[in-house]
């Protein structure tokens, strides 16, 4: 009884002693955030929103923002429609080399960033596409589409295969089926993988940096900041990415834990 | 003579190489309540998906009202299914499942589900209607999917071993609405079960399927008085099968010598021919002086109460294992595991099994 409540306590800390870990850099970023000190140190200076004002009131950081919103959202549908469709052949069909299909669909996030992004500037070079707002689509697209489909998947084969042919026995055609039945079981799963793919393009800083030219994302942004000074700007803007991620992030899980639930036929 | 509803028509199905279905011939009358039977893998699912239109013959017609099914995707065919894991829709209420095949077929709104509201009424749901189905019992869920495949009120009804997740009391319950529901709405149901019990207890007609192949059609006290094989004698529940070769006959009665003594029965079989037959439980008694027919001699192993009769379980030798249902009077008293026990029937009560 001692001994399993001290071990439980020791857990516990130690569980803490992690989380502290992960977390005390964004923490203290958020924090220094507020400081009127032009440089983060302890102790601090004083309470202000200087830095926010400083940033709402910069054009570049609104622009970067934009490109930001409109590559992780446009990038995210295209990635979820794209994961879908391979999540719903691997669950629909059998057939020759579906072990190859499903190997090269799932590739792209083992691949280095940096030679992605290498080869992505090379490869748009070749179509005039380098340095545009859609080559970062498509490059995100390319990156995030394999999480969209694992997160589908996941939950298409929690689906009873028998509720797709009793949709066509009671009198739906495939596309009927697929509108009536799969898409509404895999819901959950589509929203959650929108956010995650939403939110792995919206941090991603590599890729972006390569291909984006003058279009610069949020992350990208950050950099150019960073590489001039020290700037609490930056602590201001990474409060607001890191609200943004973590809120996207969330959604999806909290969807994703959803499944847990029984699904009603036993 | 009525058309019949469905004409199976030489019909083969193989995946691959094995086959599933080897040429099969069946006909289904309007009305009637057919139970397809047979362990698992004997090809009667496949039989039943192909009539629904989820999977094509390879070879063979099958023909609803005279008119061939073979170009009409599933979708068309109104031939709902009652599936085994129900495969109701988890993320619609009791009633927008009924409502499901209404709505395909663009029936408006209102009369969706005035339709739907009926039929979750007249099988005791009416209270359940907006309920999520993960919250309904078992026995309800099964009503549920009962409810969604007869309101549209199809000429034939598919039902694929519905009441397998059921224990004993609910599926004895459901059995006797289906049996009312069918004789009520004169639908034809084609239910497949691996169970001879369900089958019997509610079924006009009965097949009996193994590696593909139909084995038996008949009535179900066709089947069981009469199995066609010993595989069906032993589907359907029957002990008491032996074997022997034919040593005598006078055309009628024969003599037949077995491994447990010679014994005289009921059978045309020629002199030396190998046979096959089935003596059923309930007719045969322990042997009293006053017996002169066909006697055996065995080993008791034990007894089932059965409450209104005993049944009693006989080693005769060679593992050869004989049951016999006794009047819960038969003096049993002294038949303890391990006693030796003398046992009788009639040459009349054997039934011979075709070849």
């Amino acid at each position: 009884m001692t001994m399993g409540s001290a071990s439980t306590w020791a857990l516990r800390f130690y569980a803490a002693l992690v989380f502290a870990f992960v977390f005390a850099p964004i923490v203290t970023a958020v924090i220094f955030s507020f400081d009127t000190n032009r440089f983060p140190s302890l102790p601090m200076g004083g309470l202000t929103t200087h830095w926010y004002e400083l940033i709402g009131g910069d054009a570049n950081v609104w622009e970067a923002a934009r490109i930001s919103l409109v590559v992780s959202v446009t990038s995210a549908v295209l990635a979820t429609i794209i994961g879908f469709g391979g999540a719903y052949t691997d669950f629909r069909y059998n057939f020759v080399g579906k072990s190859l299909f499903l190997g090269l669909a799932l590739l792209p996030p083992t691949i280095p960033l940096i030679i992605m992004a290498v080869a992505m500037l090379g490869w748009f070079a070749n179509f005039n596409l380098s340095g545009q707002v859609i080559s970062i689509v498509i490059a995100h697209t390319v990156l995030t589409a394999p999480f969209a489909m694992a997160v589908i998947r996941l939950r298409l084969n929690q689906m009873d295969p028998s509720l797709e042919a009793a949709a066509w026995n009671m009198g739906a055609s495939e596309w009927r089926a697929m509108r009536e039945v799969i898409i509404p079981f895999t819901l959950p799963a589509i929203i959650s993988a929108l956010c995650l793919t939403a939110a792995v393009s919206f941090d991603e800083f590599a890729i972006a940096w390569f291909v984006s030219g003058l279009n610069k994302t949020i992350p990208v942004f950050i950099l150019e900041i960073f590489t001039g000074n020290v700037d609490p700007r930056v602590n201001a803007i990474g409060s607001f990415v890191f609200l943004t991620s973590v809120t996207l992030i969330v959604v999806s899980q909290l969807l994703l834990m959803q499944r847990s639930k029984p699904a009603g036929a036993a | 003579m009525t058309e019949p509803l469905v004409e199976i028509d030489n019909v083969t199905k193989r995946f691959g190489t094995f086959v599933a279905v080897a040429n099969i011939q069946l006909t289904i009358q309007r009305g009637e309540f057919l139970a397809i039977m047979g362990p698992s893998g004997c090809g009667k699912t496949t039989t039943l998906r192909m009539l629904a239109g989820l999977e094509a013959p390879s070879e063979g017609d099958i023909r609803l009202a005279g008119t061939s099914l073979l170009n009409v995707p599933a979708h068309l065919r109104d031939t709902p299914m009652v599936w085994q894991s129900l495969a109701l829709f988890p993320f619609l209420n009791a009633r927008e499942n009924v409502e499901f095949g209404l709505k395909m077929r663009g029936v408006d709104k209102a009369e969706r589900r005035r339709r739907a509201l009926d039929w979750l009424g007249r099988l005791d749901l009416a209270d359940f209607a907006e309920r999520d189905v993960g919250t309904l019992s078992g026995g309800q869920r099964q009503r549920v999917a009962l409810a969604r495949a007869l309101v549209t009120e199809p000429r034939l009804l598919l039902l694929d071993e519905p009441l397998s997740a059921l224990d004993a009391s609910l599926k004895v319950r459901m059995q006797s609405l289906m049996v009312k529901l069918q004789r009520d709405l004169g639908i034809t149901f084609v239910y497949v079960t691996h169970s001879h019990a369900e089958a019997f207890s509610m079924a006009d007609r009965v097949v009996i399927m193994s590696k593909g192949q139909i084995e038996q059609i008949g009535t179900p006290v066709e089947v069981y008085r009469k199995p066609a094989s010993r595989f069906v004698a032993e589907f359907v529940g029957a002990s008491n099968i032996f074997q022997g070769i034919v040593t005598g006959s006078d055309g009628a009665i024969a003599t037949v010598n077995t491994a447990h003594g010679g014994v005289r029965l009921a059978s045309t079989g020629a002199i030396g021919e190998t046979i096959t037959f089935v003596v059923p439980e309930d007719q045969i008694s322990i042997a009293n002086q006053a017996h002169t027919d066909n006697r055996m001699s065995g080993t008791v192993i034990g007894e089932e109460f059965l409450g209104a009769a005993v049944r009693l379980y006989v080693e005769l030798g060679g593992g050869q294992e004989v049951r016999l249902l006794l009047g819960k009077d038969a003096a049993t008293g002294q038949l303890r595991p391990g006693s030796p026990v003398d046992l009788a029937w009639k040459p009349q009560a054997a039934f011979v099994l075709p070849r």
